[in-house]
């Protein structure tokens, strides 16, 4: 994606490009606007994490409240991915290796979770499963607690993030097309022997980025968890809960020690996103050489 | 390119078309489209003038007004610098810039809570950057104007994405043109470069503004949260949920629900153009 600048920029031409006192101000506008918005916060977290000393930092992460919460929001993670990334790999196999009647309708539901507030997404949970909701008197008559339970938070955690893996995978299996599918299977091979050994090698890479961007999404959801969790400390506290707590009772040193452990996590987040999309250059640039290299090469 | 190739109605050879569409209805009305039918459902049933009330209560016309005022602040502030981030990034060369290009998916990445807490410990009066703000008589948290601060930061990306891609594509030969024919540097980014860029930065603006109105967690540290003043819809609709007000909460979100659908409606009629426009000019 990054890769056609750079020729562009190489041979600056007079007629094409602008005057140096117009390039260093951009350069400058672009280099403020980034510092002032993503260098400056992310320095804050470490900087008022680190203000009482390593001491006090790690004492805030092992604090019990902080280690209930770690424990619950990698439980919801490890529910949710597995549930997404099954979702994910079927709707975009529908989705973009066959044509059907309502496609595009299905397309754009897919992306409804992101254009609706994370509040409504709690809310919703609330209105069929909580006290006066839906299923409400079924649940209470058989003592079975979803909101301002662990239920709850999985679910709420599960709506806001099941388009991301589908999102992932549609655009890449669309444009790898259906040829090498068709082909195994023409030599012989059943659905699963072609899904393991052609399909998920195209689109390991893909498919492992939705997985990191979900999961990254999974522990760092706040609104929607927030509405349907209660707050109840080593109950049913998630990691984003714990540091609003926290921060509301002016443990501002905790609070952003916890909050450096999710902010490492977007860092590494981020860093996956640039490996995977390396990686998938360097496929597309060997599948181009080489018309005979076997994508399984290494399975 | 191969899907305008396959005929509409392909019958494919390929399996588990059933298995897959079928598991993706269930999985998708289960967890999204059942609980939001909830939601519509719930707001039937919600008498009509308190229904009404709720919705025109001056503390929720101040709540709009915040928060569609500073989304749209917002976005447009990300529209001006985003395009310059996007020029840059594309057009130039710098130390780094691989890493300031990962960056800028940090407000995608980064759990709104923790830049929440962030952006109010900067502009905080005692904050590195509130302090100065503050001597010059601009507070910044706890005003309107912090709200506005933390929807650019989640918004900062989608003008950025959008315009990078058209950017990269836009044939070299265009300007070379425009400058052979005489045009000034300015001239051709004003007549062909602009107009180019357009749709993707009409796109990114929409899509900003759509994630701005429902965004909670980055504002409500930032906020102050004051009624009448600086308290956005999503913490009214919390507000009205932590006080057992479920319909005055359903009313609410309702209202939330149609703005986004709209939005969702524009973003894709918007998307429809950009893609026409490069498909007519690509190759």
């Amino acid at each position: 994606m990054t890769t056609a600048p750079l020729t562009v920029a190489a041979r600056p031409s007079r007629a094409t490009a602008e005057p140096w006192p117009v390039r260093a101000l951009l350069l400058g506008v672009t280099g403020a606007f980034l510092g002032l918005f993503l260098v400056l916060p992310l320095a804050a977290v470490f900087a008022q994490a680190l203000e009482n000393g390593v001491g006090a930092y790690w004492a805030a992460l092992v604090d019990p409240d902080a280690r209930s919460a770690i424990g619950l929001t990698m439980l919801t993670a490890a529910i949710v991915l597995p549930l997404n990334v099954v979702f994910g790999v079927a709707a975009a196999w529908a989705i973009a290796k066959f044509e059907f009647r309502g496609k595009s309708l299905l397309l754009t539901l897919i992306d409804l979770p992101f254009a609706v507030s994370p509040v409504i997404s709690g809310l919703i949970y609330v209105l069929v499963f909580g006290a006066q909701g839906w299923l409400g008197p079924y649940l209470a008559a058989h003592g079975i607690k979803v909101i301002f339970a662990v239920p709850g938070i999985v679910l709420a955690t599960l709506f806001v993030t099941c388009p991301l893996v589908a999102r992932e995978l549609i655009p890449l299996m669309q444009s790898q097309g259906t040829e090498e599918e068709e082909a195994a299977l023409v030599l012989g091979a059943r659905g699963g022997q072609m899904f393991r050994r052609v399909t998920l090698p195209n689109i390991k890479w893909g498919l492992l980025y939705g997985a990191v961007l979900c999961n990254a999404r999974a522990m760092g959801e706040f609104g929607a968890v927030s509405v349907v969790s209660g707050h109840i400390r080593g109950l049913t506290n998630t990691l984003t809960l714990h540091v609003e707590i926290l921060y509301n009772e002016y443990s501002f040193a905790g609070a952003f020690a916890v909050a450096s452990l999710l902010t490492l996590l977007a860092l590494v987040t981020l860093g996956a996103k640039q490996l995977v999309e390396w990686r998938t250059r360097r496929a597309g640039c060997a599948a181009d050489t080489g018309p005979g290299a076997s994508p399984e090469g290494a399975a | 390119m191969a899907i305008a190739a396959l005929p509409l109605r392909k019958r494919s050879v390929l399996p588990g078309f059933g298995l897959a569409l079928g598991f993706t209805l269930l999985y998708f009305g289960l967890v999204v489209l059942i609980p939001l039918a909830a939601l519509v459902v719930r707001g039937t049933q919600v008498d009509g003038a308190a229904f009404l009330a709720t919705i025109t209560a001056p503390r929720a016309l101040a709540a709009y007004r915040l928060s569609f005022g500073a989304a749209l602040a917002a976005a447009a502030i990300n529209v001006v610098f985003g395009a310059i981030v996007a020029w840059s990034l594309v057009r130039y060369r710098f130390p780094l810039k691989k890493v300031v290009d990962a960056l800028v998916d940090l407000p995608f990445a980064l759990p709104t809570a923790v830049a929440g807490i962030a952006l109010t410990s900067l502009y905080a009066p005692t904050g590195w950057l509130g302090r100065p703000l503050a001597a010059l008589g601009v507070p910044v948290a706890y005003t309107p104007l912090g709200v506005v601060v933390a929807l650019t930061f989640v918004g900062l990306p989608f003008v950025v994405r959008t315009v990078q891609p058209v950017l990269e594509d836009l044939d070299a030969e265009l300007e070379e043109a425009a400058a052979s024919l005489g045009a000034q540097r300015w001239q051709t980014i004003r007549r062909v470069i602009l107009p180019e860029i357009l749709p993707a930065l009409a796109t990114g603006f929409a899509l900003a503004l759509a994630r701005a109105l429902g965004e909670y967690g980055s504002v409500i540290f930032i906020a102050g949260n004051m009624p009448l003043k600086t308290e956005i819809v999503p913490l009214l609709i919390v507000i009205k949920l932590e006080q057992f007000d479920t319909g005055g909460a359903t009313a609410l979100a309702l209202v939330m629900l149609a703005a986004s659908f709209v939005l969702l409606l524009t973003i894709n009629l918007l998307q429809r153009w950009s893609t026409r426009r490069r498909a007519a000019f690509g190759d």
